[in-house]
């Protein structure tokens, strides 16, 4: 304040700047400490509002995934759904078309396998199944393929569109299961006798045939995104559409066919929660993953190893949320929530701190310079070899 | 053993990108089953043999009678609620309670609280079976039936009882069992409380017109969940017992679409005080409904009262509840586990009430009208001997309009004499599947004539309700 010769010169006291180069084993370190963070301001919540004790909630949350093998199970299953669903996103997101309309896509699916459960369920399995999967993916790609025909056509908005497209996938299946159930308070579980349409049990579960499908999925993504042409042009379109075209890429071509391939993948997704898991359908069927898996696709930059893990997480709380509600009745479903929430919380902040440094004011004026970032940015800016390479765009 | 290392295996390629925190749970998961056994071990205690000598009569299996050890029981509770929940609570402490008296340890019951009626109930049920080692697995709300048929189909060698659900005896399973109690009698009771009541406030002058519809009746409400037969039993049963003391009430019900949502309760049941009802009964399990009429009343209505459900609503409505209708279900458990020790097996389709202390009312709260208690004492021991039945077809009527409304929700085929009585009701018992637009059966079942004496016989012909019959004098609202 003493020195007013020129406003320009004056340092404010704390500024943020952009982190050029960044080691992996500082990155983690920062996610360590703001979980580590977040359990203390949760123990400090947990203790004041029940009294209980937090270290003893945390080893519940802990047993919701780790108690037993099948937890651990039914934790990789769902987290494979909503895996599912993030792979779906992340090619859409690179070209930076916003799908929000995973929940929906998801609903077509699930609806498309619901339909022929119903309708088809005299034809034998070795059909039926592959009928199914078949449906589901054309039924999530036609979601996705009508926001983004009418973004290539007339540039409309697409992430109003694609959000708007899940309320109408919700409306169409509370209408249809009110049909389908008849008399019944619930539509309850379909084939209960004759199975038609439930996959059938593999490794001694439902689900494990999807949990590989997944992985499967999985690997095919990367090299998609990674090693093929399509993925380089979407990089290229998200990086700047008017490069894109003038590189002679079909921008409107590319915005189709990605948005299909993401569909069909939601789609798949819906087929796996109602052939594997719930065997039956409701509008809730698709349990909001359509918007969490978006969440997931951010926080992992897009990346499907970093994807794996970010959906393992949000399970894991997920799953401790809900033993902790059967363990304690103070602590009932709200108070996990925030909870699950707290820690959530500090993981995504944490990912500002990856990629951005707080700079003090300097005592000495001068000295602090600001460190040279044309040097590494070529470098940072390949993501294949797993670096932090915070994009720039 | 092999098959548990392949799907660990698979657990590890999903999840190829995952750190070390992730890789050793895989074998802290086995540590974690060796654990819950070592625990299960540790409660061979109290070997109580008072079981062995009991001869249950419930009983209907008789072809094992070997004695079982207590010891040797391990229970998986599911639960829709948790002790917050009245229902719950009620299920909570009558299962600790029965679990006392035949020597089973408070660590041999494992419960599942806030399981929702999806498949995360399917999910329960296998991991008590397979993770916690449970033998004997209950569910108590209707919803959960559908997933533990499904686990008790694939663990044939596991006891599944779904408390409240309807189609165990046609499923054809042997490990797959339903009970309820005759909760029916305890709300006909507490409609004949309230029905005291109503009788006074006309006694004192001190309804209004609101208070009366057109036809200068008596406006009473009641808040139910779900248009199941087990709400519909219930709501006549009350509306039986209230008209039996004051014949001139019109009854309206709102549904809330939910077993306990405290809010939607308060709403509906002022809905109703505002339209003029002056008795508020409940079939939904928070203390919503008792709340929102206790505001009523310190809000300056002094004419509009409670009639609560499974437990005594004085706590929080103490100016106007006059008393609940309760379940007790350490009855039914007590049985059960009687049953099951002394190799009898699992009752089928158990369902009880008054005389055997199944059912029953909670206490009477202070604003009940004078002589409530002896005429309480009265029609109890009326309905113990048997000169009272609760559907007496004599006690009320069908109109056309009814009889329609009724086959088109339940399927229920009613026949009336010309003053409108019910001579004939044919229920169907099979469980359908309406999905296709055609009813496919999933589990048949025989139609029976469920009018037996000039009365409606409910839960003989299974535990679960099935009086569906919309009678006169009772409108649904939604």
């Amino acid at each position: 304040m003493a020195e007013t010769s020129s406003e320009k010169t004056r340092e404010p006291f704390v500024r943020v700047a952009k982190r050029t180069g960044i080691h992996w084993y500082q990155s983690w370190g920062i996610r360590i400490v703001a979980v580590f963070l977040a359990l203390i301001v949760n123990a400090l919540f947990i203790h004041g509002v029940t009294g209980l004790n937090p270290v003893e909630v945390y080893r519940i949350m802990w047993t919701g995934t780790f108690e037993s093998k099948y937890n651990f199970l039914t934790t990789l299953r769902d987290m494979s759904i909503l895996y599912c669903v993030a792979l779906a996103l992340a090619p859409a997101f690179r070209m930076r078309f916003w799908n929000i309309g995973g929940e929906g896509q998801v609903l077509m699916g699930a609806l498309a396998s619901a339909l022929l459960m119903i309708y088809a369920d005299q034809l034998p399995n070795g059909l039926l199944l592959p009928l199914m999967i078949l449906c589901s993916a054309v039924f999530g790609a036609v979601w996705a393929f009508i926001p983004a025909w009418f973004k290539a056509k007339w540039n409309t908005n697409e992430t109003l569109f694609t959000l708007m497209m899940n309320y109408v996938a919700i409306n169409i299946v509370n209408a249809l299961t009110n049909i389908w159930r008849g008399a019944k308070s619930s539509l309850g579980t379909l084939n209960t006798q004759t199975k038609a349409g439930w996959w059938p049990k593999f490794l001694g579960y439902r689900f494990m045939p999807f949990i590989l499908i997944v992985t499967a999925l999985a690997i095919f993504i990367k090299i998609y995104v990674h090693r093929s042409k399509h993925g380089y042009e979407l990089s290229v379109l998200g990086d700047s559409p008017n490069t894109a075209r003038y590189a002679g890429i079909n921008v409107k071509k590319v915005i189709l066919r990605t948005m299909i391939l993401s569909g069909a993948l939601c789609g798949l997704a819906g087929f796996g929660i109602v052939s594997g898991v719930d065997m039956t359908i409701s509008s809730g069927t698709a349990r909001g993953y359509g918007f969490t898996a978006i969440i997931v696709a951010w926080l992992a930059h897009l990346e499907p190893e970093y994807m794996a893990l970010i959906s393992f997480l949000l399970i894991f709380l997920d799953k401790g949320a809900a033993q902790i509600t059967s363990a304690y009745s103070v602590l009932n479903d709200y108070a996990s929530q925030v909870i699950t929430a707290i820690i959530l919380f500090f993981i995504l902040g944490s990912e500002f701190f990856v990629n951005y440094r707080l700079v003090f004011r300097s005592r000495h004026p001068g000295t602090h310079a600001p460190a040279p970032a044309a040097a590494s940015a070529g470098v940072q800016m390949t993501d294949a070899d797993g670096k932090e390479g915070t994009k720039e765009s | 053993m092999k098959k548990q290392f392949l799907s660990l295996g698979v657990a590890a390629a999903v999840s190829a990108s995952l750190l070390a925190g992730c890789g050793s749970s895989a074998s802290n998961t086995a540590a974690s089953t060796a654990g819950s056994a070592a625990s299960e071990a540790a409660s061979t205690a109290s070997t109580e043999t008072a079981a062995a000598a009991s001869t249950s009569a419930a009983a209907e299996e008789t072809a094992s009678a070997e004695a079982v050890d207590p010891s040797s029981m391990k229970i998986g509770m599911i639960c829709v609620g948790d002790e917050a929940v009245t229902y719950d609570k009620a299920h909570i402490d009558g299962i600790t309670a029965a679990a006392g008296k035949v020597g089973i340890g408070t660590d041999q019951i494992v419960f599942k609280k806030n399981v929702p009626e999806d498949a995360t109930a399917y999910d329960a049920a296998v991991e008590l079976v397979e993770s916690q080692g449970c033998n004997l697995v209950i569910s108590d709300s209707y919803g959960h039936q559908n997933f533990m048929v499904q686990a008790a189909e694939e663990y044939p060698d596991v006891q599944f009882v779904s408390m409240t659900g309807d189609f165990a005896a046609l499923s054809g399973l042997d490990n797959f069992h339903n009970a309820f109690d005759n909760i029916y009698e305890a709300r006909y009771v507490s409609g004949v409380v309230a029905g005291m009541k109503v009788q006074q406030l006309v006694d004192d002058g001190k309804l209004t017109d609101d208070n009366y519809d057109k036809d200068g009746k008596v406006k009473i409400g009641y808040v139910g969940a779900f248009n199941y037969a087990e709400v519909v039993s219930g709501y006549t049963a009350f509306y039986l017992g209230l008209t039996s003391v004051y014949p001139d009430a019109h009854m309206y019900v709102d549904y809330t679409n939910s077993w306990f949502d405290v809010d939607a309760e308060a709403a509906t049941a002022e809905k109703l005080i505002a339209d003029g009802c002056v008795i508020i009964g409940q079939h939904a399990d928070s203390t919503g409904a008792p709340s929102a009429v206790e505001q009523a009343f310190q809000d300056g209505n002094d004419h509009v009262f409670s009639v609560g459900y499974n437990i005594s609503m004085l706590d929080v409505a103490p100016d106007v509840a006059l008393t609940s209708a309760s379940n007790n279900w350490e009855v039914y458990y007590e049985e059960l586990f009687r049953s099951i020790l002394s190799g009898q097996g699992v009752p089928n389709d158990w369902s009880k009430g008054y005389n055997d202390g199944a059912v029953g009312l909670t206490e009477l709260g202070s604003a009940v009208a004078d002589g409530t208690q002896d005429k309480v004492n009265e029609v109890e021991a009326a309905i113990k001997d048997g000169s009272l039945k609760v559907f007496d077809t004599s006690s009320f009527t069908v109109s056309q309009d009814n009889i329609d409304v009724t086959k088109s929700k339940s399927g229920a085929v009613v026949t009336t004499d010309d003053a409108g009585h019910v001579t004939s009701c044919k229920v169907d018992m099979s469980y359908y599947d309406y999905s296709s637009g055609t009813p496919k059966v999933v589990y048949q079942g025989d139609t029976v004539e469920a009018i037996e004496d000039g009365a409606f016989t409910e839960s003989t012909f299974r535990s679960a309700p099935y009086f569906t019959i919309r009678i006169d004098g009772i409108d649904e609202l939604s």
